[in-house]
C-alpha cells in the first residue's frame, strides 16, 4: 500500500489529454476551484494594505534567499540551543535515510504524519515502508489519498479530484484495512465524512510515539517552527508523540520573529480564504513536560540550491505553498493536478518541478509549456512570484539549452529534442525577413498556390497543426496589397 | 565532506551574484503595511470574527462568570473537566461537585485525557482582526494537550486587556520561547470539495468568554 508514484509519468500534454476527457474530474475541479476563488478574493479585499503586505512578503523572502547560508546557520544554532537536533540532507535519498534511521532508533514501527509537501516530494512514506515502518497520514485529504492508493493532485487539498461520494466509497471500502473501519451506513455529508476520519484516527493519535511533520516557516532568529493547519491533526502529531521529526526545505527559513506578521496575514487568506486558519502551532526546540521530549529538524536541499543558482528562477523559492495559483489557473482547472507529474502541481509546479529536478526528462521539459501565460497566477501570488517570467526562462532553457546547475554542479543543458523543427523554422524566418526580395518572391508563390494549402503540416510540423487550425493564406501579402493600392511611394491619401 | 558542508557550499556557489559586502541587517526592509487596521471596537470585532468561524461567544462580568462556566459545562453534559494549575479557583466555583476536576499533570497520558469531557482555560492574547485566541501554556492554560484532546474548550479572554487589534500587535506580546497555539474557531476542514466544515480532530465546541473586568 505504498500509493502511486510520479516516476515515469508521460509528458504533460499526454497526461492532460486523458485528464481533460474525464468529465467527473473536470466537474470536481471546476466546482472546487470556483468555490475557493471567490472566497479568496473577498478575504483579500478585507485588507486595504494587501499590496504592501505582498511586497513585504516578497522582500523578506528575497532577503532570506540572498543570504540563505547565514540564516540557515543562525537557525541551526537557535534550534540546537533550544534543545533540538539539526540534520542536513543534500537530496531525497539522504533525507529519507536520516528519517528512517531516527524512527528505527526509537524502536517504533508506526508514525503519524502531518500533511507535508516536503515529505511528499521526497517519497518518504515509501522509503519508510521499505524499512518496515508504517506511516499514517492524518490530514483528511491525505488520508483520502492514502486510503485510495492514489496521488495528491493539489497542494492544499490533495484529494481535490475526489467528490464527496467517491470519498464516502473510499472510506467505506478501505478504512478497515488501516485501522478502525468507517461507521455503518456512512453518508456523503462532509460533516459525517469528517466524523468518520475523527473516529478512525483517534486511536492512532493517542498511541503515537513518533510524529513526522513539515513546517510552513522556521524563524532563524529564535529557532521557532510554525505549522499552519485546520483540523487539529497537526496539533495531535506535534504535541502527543514523544519524538517529533520535522522535515523542511531550506527555503522555509525567515529571518526574524517579526517577519511572521507578514506571512500569517498572507498565507491563510491566500490558501483557504480565511482570516486565520483554525490552528497554528509554534514551538522552539523542546519544552519540559509539554510536547515531544525529542525534536529533530531535517533540513533538505534536494534541488533547492540548483534553483537558487538561477537569478530569474530563484524567485520560485519564495513560494509559501498557499495554492492560490492552482485555484485560478485555467490549465490546472482543466488538466487536474496529476498531469504535472510531481508533488507540486499547477503553475508553481510548472516552474518548481523542472528546477528542482532539472529539465532532463520528457515530462520536466514539457512542464514549462503547461501554461497559457495568462498571468492570473502572478496576480494572486501572495509573494509576487512572476510565474510567467520564469516559465519563459525555462522554455528558453528547454529550446536553446545552456548553463544550469544540477545537483550542485554547473552543467550545459543540451537543447531538448523535438524542438529542432521550431529552431529550423525560426532560423528560416529570420533569414527570409532579412532578405526582402526572397520574402516577396516566397509570398507571391504561396499566394498563388493557396488552394493547395494542406490542412495539416507534414513532418515535425504535424504536432503543431494537430491541435490548431492552419491560418488561411491570403491571396496576396499586405506589402503587395499596399503597393498595388497606394502606389510604389506608399504616399497615397496625400 | 558531510551533508551540512555540501548544502552550505552549494548555497554559497549559487549566490555568486550577491556582493560579499551586502549586509541584510543594514538595509531597512520596506514594511509599508499597516500595524493595525484600526477597528473602532476591537472587542466587538473579536466577538464577530470568532462567531463567524463558529466559536460560541459569551460576554460576562466577574460576578457572572462562575455561573456562566457552570452553565456551559452543563449544556455539554460534562461529567469531568481539566483544570490548569493556575486557573483562578473562583471560575469553577459554581460547577457542581459531581463534575470531576482533573488536574493537568505531566504524567497524564493522552488516552486518559481522551476520557475527559471539557477543559477551561485563560489565554495569553486575543487578536480581533482575525478572531484568534492564542495560548502560551501559561499557568491558567496548561500544557498544549489539555486543550486538544477533550472535545469541548471553554476559553476565557480578559477584555479589553488581553485583546489586540492585529497580528503584528499579537506577535509583539508573545514569547517565541514558549509553545504557542493559535486558535481561530473550532477545528475545521476544507478538504472535501474545498468547502469548510467544522469539527474534525480538535475540540468541536469552542466557547469563548469575554470577561469584562
Amino acid at each position: 500500500m505504498s500509493g502511486g508514484t510520479y516516476l515515469g509519468m508521460p509528458a504533460f500534454p499526454r497526461a492532460a489529454e486523458a485528464a481533460t476527457r474525464d468529465e467527473r474530474l473536470r466537474a470536481n475541479l471546476t466546482h472546487a476551484t470556483h468555490t475557493i476563488r471567490d472566497k479568496r478574493a473577498r478575504a483579500v479585499a478585507e485588507l486595504p494594505d494587501w499590496a504592501e503586505l505582498r511586497a513585504a512578503g516578497a522582500a523578506i523572502k528575497d532577503r532570506t534567499l540572498r543570504h540563505l547560508d547565514s540564516y540557515l546557520e543562525r537557525l541551526e544554532a537557535a534550534v540546537t540551543a533550544a534543545g533540538g537536533q539539526v540534520h542536513w540532507a543534500a537530496d531525497a535519498a539522504q533525507a529519507n535515510e536520516i528519517v528512517t534511521r531516527l524512527v528505527l532508533q526509537t524502536g517504533e514501527r508506526e508514525v503519524v504524519k502531518v500533511k507535508s509537501m516536503a515529505t511528499q516530494e521526497l517519497g518518504l512514506n515509501a522509503a519508510l515502508e521499505r524499512a518496515g515502518v508504517r506511516a499514517f497520514e492524518t490530514d483528511l485529504a491525505e488520508l483520502i489519498v492514502q486510503l485510495g492508493d492514489d496521488l495528491p493532485s493539489h497542494i492544499l487539498v490533495p484529494a481535490i479530484h475526489r467528490n464527496r461520494r467517491e470519498i464516502r466509497d473510499i472510506f467505506t471500502e478501505r478504512m478497515g484495512e488501516w485501522g478502525r473501519p468507517a461507521p455503518e451506513g456512512l453518508t456523503d455529508e462532509p460533516a459525517d465524512l469528517a466524523e468518520a476520519a475523527r473516529l478512525h484516527l483517534r486511536q492512532k493519535f493517542l498511541d503515537a510515539k513518533v510524529g513526522i511533520s513539515g513546517a510552513n516557516f522556521m524563524v532563524a532568529e529564535t529557532g521557532t517552527m510554525v505549522v499552519v493547519e485546520s483540523e487539529g491533526n497537526g496539533r495531535m502529531c506535534l504535541t502527543l508523540p514523544e519524538t517529533l521529526i520535522s522535515v523542511v526545505g531550506i527555503e522555509k527559513v525567515v529571518p526574524t520573529w517579526r517577519d511572521l506578521e507578514v506571512f500569517l496575514q498572507l498565507l491563510p487568506r491566500s490558501s483557504t480564504a480565511e482570516r486565520m486558519n483554525p490552528y497554528t502551532s509554534m514551538w522552539t526546540g523542546t519544552s519540559d513536560g509539554d510536547g515531544p521530549s525529542t525534536f529533530h529538524l531535517v533540513l533538505v536541499d534536494n534541488g533547492r540550491t540548483d534553483t537558487l543558482a538561477d537569478e530569474v528562477g530563484r524567485q520560485a523559492l519564495r513560494c509559501i505553498r498557499c495554492s492560490a495559483c492552482l485555484n485560478v489557473c485555467p490549465v490546472y482547472e482543466r488538466a487536474g493536478g496529476h498531469a504535472y507529474g510531481s508533488a507540486y502541481p499547477g503553475p508553481i509546479g510548472a516552474i518548481l518541478t523542472p528546477q528542482l529536478r532539472g529539465v532532463d526528462t520528457v515530462l520536466d521539459a514539457s512542464l514549462p509549456y503547461a501554461s497559457s501565460l495568462c498571468g492570473a497566477c502572478y496576480e494572486v501570488c501572495p509573494v509576487a512570484i512572476d510565474i510567467p517570467e520564469v516559465l519563459v526562462r525555462l522554455r528558453e532553457r528547454v529550446v536553446e539549452g545552456g548553463e544550469a546547475t544540477v545537483r550542485g554542479s554547473r552543467v550545459r543543458i543540451r537543447p531538448a529534442r523535438g524542438h529542432a523543427a521550431e529552431r529550423a523554422a525560426m532560423r528560416a524566418a529570420r533569414w527570409a525577413l532579412d532578405h526582402p526580395g526572397a520574402l516577396r518572391a516566397g509570398q507571391r508563390v504561396a499566394g498563388r498556390m493557396r488552394r493547395l494549402q494542406p490542412r495539416r503540416l507534414p513532418g515535425p510540423g504535424a504536432a503543431w497543426s494537430r491541435t490548431r487550425d492552419m491560418p488561411p493564406l491570403p491571396p496576396e501579402s499586405f506589402r503587395s496589397w499596399w503597393r498595388r493600392t497606394r502606389g510604389e511611394s506608399g504616399e497615397a491619401g496625400r | 565532506m558531510n551533508a551540512r558542508e555540501v548544502v552550505l557550499g552549494r548555497v554559497r556557489r549559487a549566490l555568486a551574484d550577491v556582493p560579499r559586502e551586502e549586509d541584510p541587517e543594514r538595509e531597512p526592509l520596506e514594511r509599508g503595511y499597516l500595524d493595525s487596521h484600526q477597528p473602532a471596537d476591537a472587542v466587538g470585532l473579536l466577538a464577530e470574527n470568532l462567531a463567524d468561524y463558529r466559536a460560541l461567544v459569551h460576554r460576562s462580568t466577574p460576578e457572572e462568570l462562575p455561573g456562566l462556566v457552570a452553565r456551559l459545562l452543563a449544556e455539554r453534559g460534562a461529567a469531568s473537566v481539566v483544570v490548569p494549575a493556575g486557573l483562578p479557583p473562583e471560575w469553577l466555583a459554581e460547577v457542581p461537585r459531581e463534575v470531576r476536576r482533573v488536574p493537568d499533570e505531566a504524567a497524564d497520558t493522552a488516552r486518559r485525557l481522551d476520557g475527559v469531557d471539557s477543559v477551561v482555560t485563560g489565554c495569553a492574547v486575543a487578536i480581533a482582526e482575525t478572531g484568534t485566541v492564542v495560548l502560551d501554556a501559561g499557568p491558567d492554560q496548561g500544557r498544549r494537550r489539555i486543550t486538544l484532546v477533550p472535545d469541548h474548550h471553554v476559553c476565557v479572554v480578559v477584555v479589553p486587556d488581553q485583546v489586540v487589534d492585529s497580528v503584528p500587535q499579537g506577535l509583539r506580546r508573545l514569547d517565541p520561547a514558549r509553545p504557542l497555539t493559535w486558535i481561530s474557531g473550532p477545528s475545521a476542514t476544507s478538504d472535501i470539495e474545498l468547502d469548510r466544515v467544522e469539527g474534525v480532530h480538535g475540540p468541536r465546541r469552542l466557547d469563548v468568554v469575554l470577561l469584562e473586568e
